[in-house]
C-alpha cells in the first residue's frame, strides 16, 4: 500500500464508530448552535448593529468559525484522550507499522469532517433564523482548513493530557479565551492594541475575521487566510510531534 | 539449526530469498514463518532508566524459534518494561535486541510486521464489534481486503469468537476479550507472540483455554515470549523459564534445570513462626536430615517448584513481592 494512504484505517475507524452515534452526533451539532442563534440572533440581534450590519449577519459568521473550533476539535480530543489514557486503544496504533504523520492525518481528517458537517447544519438554521450569507468557494476552504486546526487541536490536548481533568484544563486555558476573544461576537478592532496583539495570535481569530469578510461581501482578507493555512500547517506538524513522543518513551 | 526446524515440523520447505540468505518456511495454522537468523529473540545488556530508577539492569537472553519462553518474577521486577522494549513501545536506554534479526530501536517497522502483541489490560476498540476490531487491525498491516475476511473468520473461529463476532466489544466478558485480543495479535501473521500476564484476572476454566491457545499456537510454528507471577503457568507452558527480579535476570533454563540446581526436593521445617526450607537431591536425604533433626514434629517433604526457585535465588518470598 502507499505510505500515504496508510492514515485509511484510521480514518475509518473513526467513522465507523461516528456511524453508530450518529443521531447523538447530529442532535449534539445541533443544540449549541440553536442556543447561539437564539440568544444573539432572535434576543440580542435584534436590538443591536454592529458597523451597520444587522447583528445576525455579523454573529452568524462568528458562531460559524466558533461551531468549527467547537466540533472539530471535541469529536476528536476527549474520544482520543480516553482511548489513549483508559482504553489503551491508541497502543495499538503505536504497535502496528504505521507512522504518527499517518496516525494524525487519519485522525484529523475524521475530525474535520465531523466538524466541517456539523457546520453545514448550522449555515442551515442560520438561513431558517432570517441571516443574510454569500457562500464563496474560499468560504468553504477557509472553513474546512480551520476544522483541521481545531482537529490537530484535539489530536494535541489528546496527548498532551494525562488524565480526564487535564483535558478539562485545558479546554478552559485555551479554548475559553478563544471563545469569547476570536472574534466570534464582537469585533476586534475595537480593543486596546495590547489585547488585539494577543487576541490576533489565538488561530480562531483569522478564521472568523476572514469568514465574517467574504459572508459579508467585504472581498477576500489574504493576510486573514495566509494566517489560517499557517495555523494548519503549524497544528498538524505539532499533532505528528506529540503523538510521536507519546508512541515511544 | 535448519535441520532441527525441518525434523520438527516435518513440512517445511526450502525458500530461496533473492539476498541470498537461505531462509525456511513454515506453514501452519499460524501462517508462513519466514526465518533469518538462529535466534528469533536476542537481547544484550539492555537496560532501561526511568529517572533515577533502573527498571531494567543490563539483561540478555536469547529465544529460540519455537520455542515457549516465560519473563517470570514478581510485580515491579521489570517483566513489562523488558516486553515493551522488545515490542518498540519503549525506547532501551542502553543495550541492543534484534526480534528476528532487526534492531528495535533502528528498524522499528520490520520488528512491528514480526510480532503480535497481547497487552495486560484490555486495548481493544470498545465501540467497535469483534469483527470490526479485526478488520481495523488488519487495515492498519495492509492487509488485503479477501485476505482480511478470510482471516477474521479463521480466527475467530480458532478462538470459538465466531458466534458473537458481531457483537460490541463493551458486551464481552474478560475471558472474550482476552481470545479477541489473541485472535487480533495473530491476524497478521506474526513469527512471535508477545503476552504480557496473558491469564491474570481471569477464573480457572478460562485460563486453561487460554494456556491451550497458546500450546496450540506453539504447536503451529509460532514462538511464544509472555510474562507471569503465577508459578504454575510458568511450569504448565514454557519450554524455558528467565526468573527477574529488581531489573534483573537471575536464572535461565527449563523449569527442570532450574530445579534440579537448587535440589529437587525441598524439607520444610517451621519452628516457631518461622519455616526454614532445606533442599535435597533425593527424598532419601531429605529423610535422614529430618531423622537429623531434634524437633521434627513440623516438617513438610515435598517435590520443588519454581517458587522454591525463586526464594532460593531472591531470598524473597515471591507471594510477598506479588
Amino acid at each position: 500500500m502507499n505510505d500515504f494512504l496508510k492514515f485509511y484505517p484510521i480514518f475509518w475507524r473513526e467513522m465507523v464508530y461516528r456511524k453508530k452515534r450518529l443521531g447523538k452526533i447530529l442532535i449534539g451539532s445541533v443544540i449549541n448552535p440553536i442556543l447561539f442563534l437564539t440568544t444573539f440572533g432572535l434576543g440580542l440581534g435584534k436590538r443591536i448593529s454592529v458597523g451597520g450590519e444587522n447583528y445576525l449577519d455579523f454573529v452568524l459568521p462568528g458562531i460559524i468559525a466558533l461551531s468549527s473550533l467547537n466540533n472539530s476539535y471535541n469529536s476528536i480530543g476527549a474520544d482520543l484522550n480516553i482511548r489513549r489514557t483508559i482504553y489503551k486503544a491508541f497502543d495499538q496504533y503505536v504497535v502496528a507499522p504505521i507512522k504518527p504523520s499517518s496516525i494524525v492525518l487519519g485522525e484529523v481528517l475524521a475530525g474535520a469532517l465531523h466538524g466541517f458537517v456539523s457546520c453545514f447544519i448550522l449555515l442551515g438554521l442560520g438561513f431558517l433564523f432570517g441571516a443574510h450569507v454569500r457562500l464563496t468557494l474560499m468560504f468553504f476552504i477557509v472553513l474546512f482548513t480551520s476544522c483541521i486546526i481545531f482537529a490537530s487541536l484535539g489530536v494535541v490536548a489528546a496527548m498532551v493530557a494525562d488524565s480526564h481533568a487535564d483535558m478539562a484544563s485545558f479546554g478552559t486555558f485555551v479554548l475559553l479565551p478563544m471563545t469569547f476573544l476570536g472574534g466570534t461576537f464582537f469585533p476586534v478592532d475595537s480593543m486596546p492594541i495590547i489585547v488585539k496583539a494577543l487576541v490576533w495570535m489565538m488561530p480562531l481569530t483569522p478564521v472568523s475575521f476572514s469568514l465574517r469578510s467574504i459572508v459579508l461581501g467585504k472581498g477576500v482578507p489574504v493576510y486573514s487566510i495566509i494566517g489560517v493555512f499557517a495555523w494548519a500547517v503549524i497544528m498538524y506538524v505539532l499533532a505528528v510531534v506529540m503523538v510521536s513522543r507519546k508512541s515511544a518513551n | 539449526m535448519e535441520q532441527n526446524q525441518l525434523k520438527d515440523r516435518g513440512t517445511s520447505v526450502f525458500w530461496p530469498i533473492k539476498n541470498k540468505s537461505r531462509r525456511v518456511m513454515h506453514r501452519g495454522r499460524a501462517g508462513i514463518i519466514l526465518e533469518n537468523t538462529k535466534y528469533i529473540i536476542e537481547t544484550k545488556n539492555l537496560v532501561k532508566v526511568f529517572g533515577k530508577i533502573k527498571a531494567v539492569d543490563d539483561i540478555s537472553f536469547e529465544i529460540a524459534r519455537g520455542e515457549i519462553f516465560a519473563l517470570l518474577g514478581p510485580n515491579g521486577a521489570g517483566k513489562t518494561t523488558t516486553i515493551r522494549m522488545l515490542i518498540t513501545l519503549s525506547r532501551p536506554t542502553s543495550g541492543t535486541a534484534l526480534i528476528n534479526g532487526y534492531d528495535v530501536v533502528r528498524q522499528p517497522f520490520e520488528v512491528k510486521k514480526q510480532i503480535g502483541v497481547v497487552p495486560q489490560q484490555s486495548n481493544l476498540e470498545r465501540e467497535l464489534t469483534a469483527w470490526e476490531n479485526m478488520e481495523l487491525t488488519g487495515m492498519l498491516y495492509g492487509m488485503k481486503k479477501e485476505d482480511r475476511r478470510k482471516r477474521i473468520q479463521e480466527l475467530l473461529e480458532y478462538v470459538g469468537l465466531l458466534d458473537r463476532a458481531h457483537s460490541n466489544v463493551e458486551e464481552y466478558s474478560g475471558g472474550m476479550k482476552r481470545r479477541l485480543m489473541i485472535a487480533r495479535a495473530l491476524m497478521h501473521r506474526p513469527r512471535i507472540l508477545f503476552l504480557d500476564e496473558p491469564t491474570v484476572g481471569l477464573d480457572p476454566q478460562t485460563r486453561r483455554k487460554i494456556w491451550d491457545l497458546i500450546k496450540s499456537m506453539n504447536r503451529s510454528g509460532m514462538t511464544v515470549m509472555f510474562t507471569t507471577h503465577y508459578m504454575e503457568e510458568a511450569e504448565n507452558l514454557c519450554n524455558r523459564v528467565a526468573i527477574m527480579n529488581r531489573g534483573k535476570l537471575i536464572a535461565v533454563g527449563t523449569p527442570h534445570e532450574l530445579k534440579q540446581n537448587i535440589g529437587r526436593i525441598v524439607l520444610e521445617h517451621l519452628e516457631g513462626d518461622v519455616t526454614t526450607r532445606r533442599f535435597f537431591q533425593s527424598r532419601m536425604e531429605a529423610l535422614k536430615y529430618a531423622g537429623s533433626l531434634k524437633d521434627n514434629t513440623n516438617i513438610n517433604i515435598r517435590p520443588a517448584n519454581l517458587e522454591d526457585v525463586f526464594v532460593m535465588l531472591t531470598g524473597d518470598d515471591l507471594s510477598d513481592l506479588g
